[in-house]
């Protein structure tokens, strides 16, 4: 049965709310658009002319493909097996291993980076105790393309792990045990039933790992600026650092090119999910589990060590350098501090503001999204489902677009003083806050529109014949039912609002410095062993967020928190 | 005066009409079943009625206020109309007493009074003492009586019923009937109760609407329904039986009719002004009875179905092997599949033509 159409009160919400969608996700698109084509008014397209037949342009532009199709491939050849492994086979602790394998994901790359910077550099604690430390002044082996691909796949797999599983839960059973009672061994039927049938899944995933990688500025900025390897991203993130906003127009052609890649990748990404859903039938059932047998504890043991490689080594290298007085100096006891610590929470003013920074922004852009999203959701279960589509793929947009072409398109509209109000919001916190507002709405708005798809509408008809208004039903019926959800969503904002670097680094000014934002000024300045406390500090509540958000798994609607299996 | 009118309304989801031209009025306090198959556009009456949707055509009216026309549409929550989901609706997260209290509090009732209510309408289902259970450790049949105590706190002039027995096991559902039967003697209320099931229509209800793609095919008592169906699609809906063909010879003043059939001419109840010509003829399995050979006509026995006290014969007359008269006998007498039988009609029901 279809919701309720609406009435009066909610009428006057609805178009408030999709007033703001369309003032935070569309407008900034459109202005971007605007500028890159036609930056006096009318239609003009000598910069986007000048930015096609710049040599710089065209290398960058390579170096993000070149980069992106390799983090992509690494990142299908890690997700796509690790699905296959927990979706098929008897291994155990699929749960710790699944949280664990999402985490680089939910980690802020640029924390990333640091860690492995940290980990395999010159002045590496752990390389040095090994003896097996690049010479002093010898480049960092992960400077440049290698070492970017190699952390793009590690932080996308999980994307491609998503989509694969998602594929493999909806694998028709009796494929497989057809295959089965024709005598074919569980390799066989992998190799010739499932992957095959995966094909869609597992491209699907990868074209969300290449638009991802396409995106992602802390890996590159990073691991590509000292060694002059320059992608898109940073080369948009170093001509506005360098030229201020009279290069607005060329970076606004810059950002339009690359949202095109990203778009057509998640156009391509869509046309691929259709056919997935073409080519499984409704026949669902639960997918086979094959014992491993005596190969279990080689497997699981190879899955532990793996994880432990990319994920605790590089960890415990960031703790290292977060726990001594200064770079170079090994961790003994007797060099053991917490100074660095107290240095970037206490007493340096730049830092303590960019936690402080982070965690409001993130805490009111989550609350705000969440009550946003309620009542829209709401309003949308009733509507026309092709209003619902058109929301969700305008709610998509700023998400998907990479976070640089966001915050270019933030400054084009922000920069001037705001009609009416006469004030100007560049140059101050609350164009992040904008910003994240834009980009992290779909995270919230998901969760809540899944959870209502899950509740009977007559739930909410039974308080609509109860006599209740628009108003009593949402604070009463549809919130708490949604609530679960809704936290939940607010959570992944929340996270990713606090771990973001992208679009706080173009859009910071002295006094609203992100964590991400300081983290990179830091490392630039030389300063390891400050910029790996705040890492650390980071890290620390990424993981607290996740468990925490772990406590709601069991009411919250089944996709909301990637990490649960 | 009626509780609910309809005229000539209508609601289409795309090409298909769900309810088409309907017009039925529903008296004060009566109990009225809406009676059809799935898919025939009962719920979507219903839903109607309660303002869930909004017609394309025609008019609602509630006592003598009009709810839904071109001109007018009262929202659901301003209709103060009862409704007994198919799936109860019960909030999850509200216990049963929050549950049953929450039209109460809507309307500004709170403290004593909202409790003494919502033991009073407790007390009436049946549940008394269950009020801080969730919904959730209920089983079907208290869910659904939960249902009917919020219905009943809310005092509604009208309560709609969609299909409330569907989802309870089959040994619960003459209980839950009786319950609601119980319901409406305490609330007074005008019932509206949509189902599939004709012995729960023809059971419990004052009159049925039977339905059937989109529209109200005949509005009756039961007994009515069952004896004078007005086409073929209401006889074959309701009660056993078989529609057969036969031709109208002649018709008298006394509500009767000169039909032959299966060889033979009968005299059958039929409308009035019924004409002469080619008609369909109800037969119920008690208007067939077996004679003596020699009388009436030969039919023979395609299948016996046991029943204990009784056994159905289904048996093919010779004139007409196409079609199947159904008849009851005691099951002692003898009859097995391939004997000839000789059945004459003690009554029928000439359908009228349209």
């Amino acid at each position: 049965m279809p919701w309720m159409p609406a009435r009066r009160g909610e009428r006057l919400t609805f178009a408030t709310l999709l007033g703001l969608v369309v003032l935070l996700a569309v407008v900034p698109i459109a202005r971007l658009a605007q500028e890159a084509l036609a930056p006096h008014g009318k239609l003009d397209v000598g910069v986007l002319d000048d930015v096609v037949h710049s040599p710089a342009v065209w290398h960058a532009a390579g170096n993000t493909l070149t980069v992106s199709l390799g983090g992509a491939a690494l990142a299908i050849l890690l997700g796509a097996a690790f699905a296959l492994l927990v979706s098929l086979t008897d291994i155990r602790a699929k749960k710790p291993l699944v949280f664990c394998f999402m985490m680089p994901l939910l980690i802020a790359p640029q924390v990333t980076a640091l860690a492995w910077i940290n980990l395999l550099g010159p002045n590496s604690t752990l390389l040095r105790a090994l003896g097996i430390a690049p010479a002093p002044g010898s480049a960092h082996p992960l400077y440049g393309p290698g070492g970017i691909v190699l952390l793009l796949g590690l932080e996308q797999a999980p994307v491609v792990f998503l989509a694969v599983r998602a594929g493999l839960r909806a694998l028709p059973r009796d494929l497989v045990e057809a295959a089965q009672a024709a005598g074919a061994r569980p390799w066989r039927i992998v190799r010739t039933i499932v992957l095959p049938l995966m094909m869609p899944s597992v491209a699907a995933g990868g074209m969300l790992a290449f638009v991802g990688s396409i995106g992602n500025f802390g890996i590159p900025a990073f691991l590509g600026i000292p060694a002059g390897f320059t992608v898109l991203v940073t080369l948009i993130y170093q001509r506005l650092a360098g030229f201020g906003t009279s290069a607005l127009s060329e970076v606004a052609a810059l950002s339009l090119l690359l949202a095109l890649i990203a778009l057509c990748g998640l156009a391509l990404n869509g046309w691929l999910a259709r056919r997935r859903d073409v080519r499984v039938t409704a026949w669902t059932t639960a997918t086979p589990e094959w014992t491993l047998g005596r190969l279990r504890g080689a497997v699981e043991g190879a899955c532990w060590s793996g994880l432990f490689l990319v994920l605790a080594l590089p960890f415990a290298a960031l703790v290292a350098t977060a726990l001594v007085p200064a770079i170079g100096v090994s961790l003994t006891p007797r060099n053991f501090t917490l100074a660095n610590f107290h240095f970037v929470l206490f007493d340096y003013a730049a830092t303590r503001r960019a936690f402080l920074n982070s965690a409001s922004l993130a805490a009111t852009a989550a609350v705000m999204l969440v009550v946003m999203a309620v009542p829209l959701g709401y309003s949308l279960a009733g509507r026309r489902s092709s209003l619902r589509q058109a929301v969700g793929f305008v709610a998509e947009l700023p998400y998907a677009v990479p976070g640089v072409v966001l915050a270019i398109a933030m400054i084009l509209c922000l920069l001037r003083p705001l009609p009416l109000l006469g004030l100007s919001l560049y140059s101050t916190i609350w164009i992040i806050l904008v910003a994240y507002l834009s980009r992290f709405m779909l995270l919230a708005l998901r969760p809540v529109t899944n959870a209502l798809r899950q509740i009977d509408p007559s739930l909410d008809e039974a308080a609509r014949m109860s006599g209740a208004r628009y108003a009593r039903r949402v604070m009463t019926v549809i919130m708490p039912m949604v609530a679960p959800s809704a936290v939940a969503g607010g959570m992944l904002v929340f996270l990713m609002a606090f771990n973001e670097l992208t679009v706080s680094a173009l859009l910071w000014s002295s006094g609203s410095e992100t964590v991400g934002v300081v983290l990179f000024s830091l490392e630039q300045a030389g300063d390891a062993v400050s910029a790996a406390a705040v890492a650390v500090i980071a890290v620390v509540v990424t993981l607290g967020m996740m468990l925490l958000s772990n406590g709601l798994a069991s009411r919250v609607a089944r996709g909301v928190l990637p990490w649960q299996p | 005066m009626a509780a609910v009118t309809l005229e000539h309304v209508g609601k289409r989801f795309g090409a298909l009409a769900a309810v088409d031209d309907v017009s039925l009025r529903v008296e004060a306090g009566e109990f009225l079943a809406v009676l059809g198959p799935s898919g025939c556009g009962k719920s979507t009456l219903l839903r109607l009625i309660a303002g869930f949707e909004r017609p394309d055509a025609g008019t609602i009216s509630l006592g003598e206020h009009r709810v839904s026309g071109p001109d007018a549409f009262v929202a659901p929550e301003d209709r103060h109309v009862g409704m007994v989901f198919q799936s109860y609706a019960l909030w999850p997260h509200m216990s049963v007493a929050g549950n049953i209290g929450y039209p109460l509090r809507v309307q500004k009732l709170a403290g004593r009074e909202l409790a003494r209510q919502v033991d009073a309408a407790l007390d009436a289902v049946g549940l008394t003492g269950l009020g801080d259970r969730r919904p959730a450790e209920l089983s079907g049949g208290q869910r659904q009586r939960v249902a009917l105590a919020r219905c009943l706190a809310m005092k509604a002039r009208i309560v709609l019923l969609d299909e409330p027995l569907a989802n309870l096991d089959v040994h619960l559902r003459a209980r839950m009937l009786a319950e609601i039967a119980a319901f409406r003697t305490l609330s007074k209320a005008t019932l509206v109760y949509v189902t599939h099931d004709q012995a729960e229509a023809l059971g419990v209800a004052d009159r049925v609407a039977v339905m059937a793609g989109g529209r109200v095919r005949q509005v009756a008592a039961p007994a009515a329904l069952y004896r004078t169906p007005q086409d073929g699609v209401v006889s074959r809906f309701v009660g056993p039986g078989t529609v057969a063909r036969g031709e109208v010879t002649q018709t008298y003043a006394n509500g009767h009719a000169a039909v032959a059939l299966f060889g033979r001419e009968w005299q059958i109840r039929s409308a009035p002004g019924q004409g002469a010509g080619p008609v369909e003829v109800c037969i119920r399995p008690e208007d067939v009875a077996i004679v003596s050979p020699g009388n009436g006509f030969a039919a023979s026995v395609a299948r016996v179905l046991y029943q204990g006290g009784r056994t159905v014969v289904e048996a093919a007359p010779a004139s007409d092997p196409g079609t199947t008269l159904s008849l009851s006998v005691r099951s002692s007498e003898p009859v097995a599949p391939g004997a000839t039988l000789h059945l004459s009609l003690v009554d029928g029901w000439v359908i009228p033509g349209r």
